[in-house]
């Protein structure tokens, strides 16, 4: 096909430059989407930076050891330890809980459960997603907060010596653990699709290699669907990760924020960078709405390298990942 | 090693549909079994009856006998994930492991089965990849993936991972239809040298391949679309192409067929 018989009929020679044309605004169009797109990023993380650097030059305190966030006093002074610990920490708890969970109903919904029950349920999942996360907060606030205490108490009588299961203060458990429970549903339903639909795709000759050599379903799934799944799950939880790490107004409803760094997951309070900004920003003067862009941008790079580390880990295993059978 | 396997009145449904009906036969030990055959006549689906992958299918069933040596496959008692360890099967497709290494995927039914001690594992690889002539060609690379090999390559690392359980017998499922003539000649060779272990078993299109690899050769046909396949005839291999019994496995491999 690449060369082309002068005797072609006047006919097809059109269409072919008709194409052409086609192509041309189509690729064009691709690539204009793309160039927008890093304008875009590079406006954003450009603005964050000039903002941010003019709150840090105004900064008295030390951005990366003051625990306070008092930007518009006289002598302002702001930091970020509690953030990054409360955003983190919350996240990390979110994800212990989520990622197994999520892989169990995705199992559930694409090996386990029968057709008939297996559709409406992952249905159920999907609708899960589409709650506001305000839904979530309220309740959060309103229901899962009341319930905790026994919860609490059980995990500080049996696994306080562990240091961060330790309660040190009484008090509503409007803490880092509750919001990380939380998070662990918001993000539940986003991971199970994820996962679930890449679970689907393990081809159906993978399985049957591992069943014919005498796997039960539970072995078939740790030999063929799992690996074959892995980069599907870290992906999966990435996209979780992001959405538990950005969470903004169910954790402003939920904490009890306060300007102490603690590990004490069971204390309440904490903050993280998304809930700090949604409290401080409507009462912020200039020099305040500096120092949260500022915070912004480290949450804006923490996520960059969250992402970058999951693609590496992606990546290193590339060959084994059966894109190429 | 090497069982002899006896069918009798084993019909095969998928649902309400009956795929196979009332198939017997017997099949002798450290031999070569070729099912031919018209597409949809059944004969997957009776392979894979021999041990019990077809209900893995949803809805799939099975009703008749199959013994292995004096064991009915069938029995309330029997697990089928044990039958599967004990009977080994090559899909028409290679189907090696992709999340795996080639050495991996050559232990993968030993892992399944518990075994853990490395001096094993390294015995059971390098007699499987050298019974499957694969050893002289991946040798120096077993940590390489599996799905990075040829085609043929891929089949013979299958095969090597099925006879790596030392299974009873060799279930063959189409194994050279997706392989070009070399690699397919490697394979029927590998068959020959296999037949002195295992009891084998192969579903083939090609009737020429039939010829040259089996001892025995089973014709299945269906009396028409949506009608249940069916044993015609098993006899000699010899025979079956010279001088068949029945007039339609004679008009089959002459191409009078339809």
């Amino acid at each position: 096909m690449t060369s082309s018989s002068p005797a072609a009929p006047q006919g097809r020679e059109r269409r072919t430059r008709d194409s052409r044309v086609g192509d041309k605004i189509f690729m064009n169009l691709a690539r204009g989407s793309g160039i927008l797109l890093l304008v875009i990023m590079a406006a954003i993380a450009g603005f964050l930076a000039w903002r941010s650097g003019l709150a840090l030059s105004n900064n008295q305190g030390n951005f990366l050891t003051t625990f306070e966030w008092a930007p518009d006093a006289p002598k302002p002074v702001f930091g970020i330890p509690v953030l990054v610990v409360g955003t983190i920490v919350s996240a990390v708890i979110a994800m212990a809980i989520a990622v197994p969970v999520a892989i169990g109903i995705a199992l559930f919904i694409s090996h386990y459960a029968p057709r008939r029950i297996a559709q409406p349920f992952a249905y159920l999942v999907d609708l899960l997603a589409a709650v506001p996360s305000i839904v979530y907060g309220l309740w959060g606030a309103l229901f899962l907060v009341p319930h905790m205490d026994g919860l609490t108490s059980w995990l500080n009588e049996y696994l306080g010596w562990t240091y961060i299961f330790d309660q040190t203060k009484s008090g509503t458990p409007r803490n880092l653990f509750t919001v990380g429970i939380l998070l662990a549903i918001m993000v539940l339903p986003i991971i199970t699709a994820v996962t679930r639909e890449v679970f689907r795709q393990v081809p159906r000759m993978h399985e049957e290699a591992a069943l014919a050599l005498g796997a039960t379903r539970w072995e078939m799934i740790r030999t063929a669907v799992l690996p074959f799944g892995r980069p599907g799950i870290i992906s999966a939880s990435m996209l979780g990760l992001g959405r538990a790490l950005g969470e903004t107004i169910a954790v402003a409803v939920v904490l009890s924020s306060s300007n102490v760094l603690s590990l004490h997951i069971l204390d309440a309070g904490g903050g993280t960078f998304a809930q700090n900004i949604a409290l401080k920003f409507a009462e912020a003067g200039d020099s305040g709405r500096n120092a949260l862009m500022a915070s912004g941008l480290v949450l804006f790079v923490i996520t960059l390298l969250v992402n970058g580390a999951a693609r590496l880990i992606i990546a290193r295993r590339k060959e084994y990942s059966g894109a190429n059978a | 090693m090497a069982k002899r396997i006896d069918v009798s009145g084993l019909s095969a449904f998928y649902g309400t549909t009956k795929a196979i009906e009332d198939i017997s036969m017997s099949i002798e030990p450290r031999s070569v079994t070729a099912f031919i055959g018209p597409s949809g006549c059944g004969k997957s689906t009776f392979l894979r009856t021999l041990n019990r992958m077809h209900e893995v299918i949803p809805n799939a069933r099975v009703e008749g006998k199959v013994l292995l040596d004096d064991e009915n496959l069938y029995a309330a008692n029997v697990d089928p994930v044990a039958v599967r360890r004990s009977i080994g099967m090559v899909f028409q497709r290679p189907n090696p492991f992709p999340t795996m290494s080639i050495y991996d995927n050559v232990i993968a039914g030993l892992r399944l089965a518990g075994v853990k001690k490395k001096s094993v594992l390294d015995d059971v690889v390098e007699r499987s990849l050298k019974g499957a002539n694969l050893w002289n060609e991946v040798h120096t690379r077993l940590n390489k993936p599996g799905a990075g090999l040829s085609g043929g390559q891929q089949q013979r690392l299958c095969i090597a991972r099925a006879i790596a359980v030392e299974p009873e017998v060799l279930l063959m499922d189409e194994p050279c239809s997706a392989l070009d003539p070399i690699s397919t000649l490697a394979i029927e060779d590998l068959i020959g040298e296999l037949k002195s272990q295992f009891t084998i078993v192969i579903v083939t299109h090609n009737m020429q391949q039939a010829a040259r690899v089996s001892d025995r050769t089973a014709f299945f046909n269906l009396a028409g679309v949506g009608q249940p396949g069916k044993l015609i005839e098993l006899d000699d291999t010899q025979r079956i192409f010279s001088n068949p019994s029945v007039q339609a496995t004679e008009d089959y491999i002459s191409g009078r067929f339809g």
